[in-house]
């Protein structure tokens, strides 16, 4: 495996003696396809419906029946494959045998040593770049349920299956092992699911099970480039169980080796309640899966010309918009802002607001801590970049500028209206100047404690003076202008002991 | 009425110009079973209410003035593989006693389209894994030449249908030969189509790759018809092959009038020598004679690789069938044996349900599937179809058809060859046509020494369909005569 964009980064396990390891990880990431049918039949791809109500011959595996392979399955297979950078390839649909109650025929149809996207990368916001080793396609199984006993196969009384996520289109994609700590594991489910929906390919939840994480982990010691014995951590059902998981399992692999002991290659399951890995199935004594062709369907090679519509119908992906919105707005492009930004889906606004004459940078802050996602839709750019000008122009502070467009988006009205309506304008600084006085003078304890305190006792008391201004004011000083005032007061105080 | 309805074309003619109707043909044949039917154990299940329904429907159409269809009124065996809607679909296995399709296989929905009545779904060998129709979990089908003797298998029930003359034309299908062989030892037509030809949709699967649906009947022309009703794409079959139905009818005309002027006919040396008994040796000299009578070449040629073929087909078919088989665990439909947990259900389920040949072929194909042996196995195995579509295509470069055996022997009694190898070699001349997947077909040609009929093969290259009918159509024209089945209900005639 390639270790080449190794940052090794600084996510070290500290062992008894002092000695410093590293871990490696890999991801393997299932999503399920938002097609509107299955990958081989006809039947509905929806989640949440009565049990055993979306099923025909085709997924239920009744005998005799066929698969006929969803053409739109295998375009939106395509589209995570070059959004994710990778070679489409001619790809051919293999058997995994193996029994299980959930899995209709008794095999799982998958892609194996053929499958349609080969060798793409993803890039972290920090600037990491990620592997992918490919992305397949394959059927989802049904699901169980099991009652009585402790909810396990094992014990259960009897279990129930639900076929309907039979026969769902999955596309798995399996990154190299190029993660070297959590946060960068966290930071490639959380890419990787904000590029999905970007194009349209999953919905990718996490809690719909719509979206499945497996992590192989490993550890070396820190310097070192040969791979350690992995597990596959499976059943992490939330981006921050995979941060913990891979954390603890780090941990236990180290006070393994460092005991002497060896590290036993075997699939892991997070137990979220306890915060720990617990053994599963041993990979040593693993089943042999009896991978063929499956002969029910030809192979699958798209053409140049699929493939350029794929490439032609691509949007723009959420790391490219960081860029050119962090750029635009003068931030920095790993800024935080401007990911969350991204990720609401609310840079089309914000750049709209900026054509339409809006100031950057105070668009982006309104859009980051003003605009509620669900009510984004109901806001004209223009009247954010009117906004905008109002606040620049002096003519309303960030407080009120904040209030009207709460306004404006539960009206619509233009923010000028609504200003003027509610009398909103802001203080000059010599009328402001005079009020302070006054507090200053009516509250000598708080102030001298203000100019002599630590940095905590002031903070607060920034907070009481403030206060004091905009209920004097009735909320028309510009907090900013506040602070700045009270500053230049306690120099002075300062200066002329 | 005048003309003995002794064929499919026949009855549907009549039906057709209303001078019968198709519930007269229906009771005819019904009475036919009835009579000799359980002496020949041809049926798993007689579909006597269906039926009855089907033929009462054509009749209205002929009274409302509509056609239905170019089978109206035509009495079809059904191979019990076949999935029927509502109607018992067993494969001869107690796995699936009982178990009733919610959906007809596109095969059956043609027939029924095309105003054919289905009168039963025919004994197989279980799973269609077997030549001789012993390995059903229901008993065995009697040839109706011989009651002691096979009807050749796995669509022994089929083939003995039409030869008993319980229904004029009968489907089947054919993995290793299971059209062909079984048509051969019971003197009746039988036709492997070009795989893709034929939709497998609602076949139950015993090895994907190979298996394909085809007709029986008694005259070459009217497999002819019975394969232009059921050939053609469906889109429900992703390996059926788009606009490949071709008419057949010129062609069986040609070959009927005695015209084989110009074609040239290659008679396989591998499979003309050791293993092959003298009576079927004698037949297919014969037939080769009478192809040059009526104006074809003749010569012997070498396809190499028929001579791996059955070495490689035991190891694809039963590394497919493994996993086709694997679905049958008692947890959705079929029979149940219960257990302490999931797994030892499903063990217990398979353990009671497959008979012996089944999981023979199931450990043979898990094995030739598992890690470490697929290369030299599964992966071998498919190197050698490849090989013998090479072979073939050499061959094909000189001659239009290829000429040989359908079956090393006449029909054996039962028992005979209990020895899975000794049995496993009766396919040993129709398992090449499946790895190429290209269409072959046997067609009765006399009679061995002790009066029991010989089938000989004519193979042709991928959707060679037309030529393959046309010499079929001449051997037919010329062969020996040699009567009817001895155990076979009377002919239908003289209905009114
Ligand atoms: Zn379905």
């Amino acid at each position: 495996m390639s270790d080449q964009s190794a940052t090794e980064a600084a996510y070290v396990v500290e062992g008894s003696e002092g000695d410093r390891w590293a871990i490696v990880v890999g991801l393997e990431v299932h999503v399920e396809l938002a097609t509107a049918t299955k990958l081989f039949c006809a039947c509905p791809n929806v989640f949440g419906d009565e049990p055993n109500t979306n099923v025909c011959p085709t997924c239920l595996g009744l005998p005799g029946s066929l698969p006929v392979l969803n053409r739109n399955a295998v375009e939106l297979a395509m589209r995570i494959g070059r959004a994710l950078r990778c070679t489409v390839e001619p790809s051919v649909f293999a058997r995994k045998n193996y029994f299980y109650p959930d899995m209709p025929k008794d095999y799982q149809v998958s892609q194996y040593d053929k499958p349609i996207n080969v060798d793409g990368e993803l890039a972290l916001p920090d600037g990491t770049v990620v592997g992918i080793e490919r992305a397949h396609l394959e059927e989802d199984t049904g699901k169980n349920t099991h009652a009585g006993g402790g909810g396990r196969i094992h014990d259960a009384d009897y279990s129930l299956i639900d076929y309907n996520r039979a026969g769902v289109p999955l596309v798995e994609i399996v990154s190299r092992p190029d993660i070297r700590t959590p946060d960068q594991a966290r930071a490639y489910v959380a890419e990787l699911r904000q590029l999905l929906v970007a194009i349209g390919a999953s919905d990718a939840r996490m809690e719909e099970a719509s979206m499945r994480v497996d992590a192989n982990v490993s550890v070396r010691p820190e310097g070192t480039t040969e791979l350690g014995t992995r597990c596959e951590i499976k059943n992490l059902n939330s981006i921050r169980s995979l941060g913990r998981a891979i954390e603890y399992e780090a941990r236990r692999q180290v006070d393994l080796l460092e005991t002497g002991e060896r590290v036993r290659q075997e699939t892991r399951h997070w137990d979220e309640d306890g915060g720990r890995t617990r053994p599963g199935r041993s990979k040593e004594e693993a089943e042999d899966y009896r991978y063929f062709d499956e002969p029910d369907l030809v192979p699958v090679a798209p053409d140049e010309a699929w493939q350029a519509a794929v490439d032609a119908n691509l949007p723009e992906l959420p790391a490219s918009r960081r860029a050119r919105l962090a750029e635009r707005a003068g931030r920095p492009t790993t800024d935080g802002g401007v990911a969350l930004t991204v990720e609401r889906d609310l840079d089309a606004l914000a750049h709209a607001a900026m054509d339409a004459g809006g100031d950057p940078a105070r668009v982006l802050t309104h859009v980051e801590h003003n605009v509620p996602v669900e009510a984004a839709g109901g806001l004209d750019p223009a009247q954010l970049a009117d906004l905008v000008r109002l606040e620049l122009d002096g003519a309303l502070t960030a407080t009120q500028a904040k209030t009207v467009l709460a306004e404006v988006i539960a009206s619509g009205r233009p923010p000028a209206d609504i200003a003027a309506e509610r009398g909103f304008e802001a203080m000059d600084t010599s009328a402001l100047e005079g009020t302070i006085d006054e507090i200053i003078a009516a509250n000598p304890t708080e102030w001298d404690d203000y100019v002599h305190g630590d940095d905590a006792r002031r903070g607060k008391l920034t907070g009481f003076f403030t206060g004091q201004v905009m209920k004097a004011t009735k909320g028309q000083a510009d907090g900013k202008v506040v602070n700045q005032l009270l500053g230049a007061r306690r120099a002075a105080a300062l200066a002329g002991e | 009425m005048s003309d003995p309805l002794d064929s499919a074309r026949a009855i549907a003619a009549a039906v057709r110009s209303g001078s019968v109707s198709a519930t007269e043909v229906l009771e005819a044949h019904l009475a036919g079973i009835a009579a000799h039917g359980d002496a020949i154990a041809a049926f798993n299940h007689v579909m006597v209410d269906e039926a009855r329904a089907a033929a009462a429907a054509v009749d209205a159409a002929v009274a409302r003035g509509d056609d239905p269809g170019p089978l109206a009124g035509v009495p079809i065996a059904l191979k019990d593989n076949l999935c029927t809607r509502g109607v018992p679909t067993t494969c001869s296995s107690k796995i699936l006693e009982g178990w009733r399709p919610p959906y007809d296989a596109t095969v059956v929905q043609r027939v029924l389209a095309a105003g054919a009545v289905p009168v039963g779904k025919t004994n197989l060998d279980e799973f269609a894994m077997g030549s001789s129709t012993e390995h059903s979990a229901f008993g065995p089908t009697r040839n109706p030449w011989d009651l002691e003797r096979v009807p050749g298998g796995s669509s022994g029930g089929s083939a003995a249908a039409v030869a008993a003359g319980f229904a004029p034309i009968a489907l089947g299908s054919d993995t290793g030969g299971s059209i062909r062989q079984p048509a051969s030892l019971c003197g009746v037509v039988g036709v492997k189509p070009t795989y893709g030809l034929v939709s497998r949709y609602g076949l139950v699967a015993f090895a994907s790759s190979l298996d394909q649906i085809g007709p029986f009947a008694t005259t070459v022309s009217d497999a002819a018809d019975l394969l232009g009703v059921i050939a053609g794409h469906d889109p429900l079959d992703s390996t059926s092959i788009p606009d490949a139905a071709a008419d057949l009818g010129p062609a069986v005309a040609a070959g009927r009038n005695g015209d084989l002027a110009g074609v040239r006919v290659g008679v396989i040396a591998e499979l003309d020598g050791d293993g092959i008994d003298a009576d079927v040796r004698a037949q297919l000299d014969a037939a080769a004679r009478a192809i040059e009578d009526a104006g074809g070449h003749v010569a012997t040629t070498s396809v190499p690789a028929v001579t791996y073929g059955l070495s490689a087909y035991y190891l694809i078919a039963p590394a497919e069938a493994s996993s086709n088989l694997a679905r049958y665990d008692g947890v959705r439909y079929g029979n149940r044996v219960e257990g302490a947990t999931t797994g030892e259900m499903m063990d217990a389920t398979r353990t009671a349900g497959f008979g012996d040949e089944v999981k023979r072929r199931i450990m043979l194909g898990t094995y030739a599937l598992s890690a470490g042996y697929y290369d030299a196995y599964y992966g071998k195995a498919q190197r050698v179809r490849t090989l013998m579509q090479r072979d073939f295509a050499e061959a094909y470069a000189s001659f239009d058809v290829l000429l040989a055996p359908t079956a090393p022997t006449v029909a054996f009694p039962f028992g005979a060859k209990d020895d899975p190898p000794t049995m496993y070699l009766s396919d040993v001349c129709t398992i090449p046509s499946n790895l190429a997947g290209h269409p072959a077909m046997s067609v009765p040609f006399g009679a061995g020494q002790d009066g029991l009929p010989v089938g000989v093969q004519v193979l042709a290259p991928t959707l060679g369909e037309s030529v393959m009918f046309r010499v079929a159509a001449a051997l037919e024209a010329a062969a020996p005569l040699v009567g009817r089945a001895p155990h076979a209900a009377p002919p239908i005639g003289g209905v009114r």
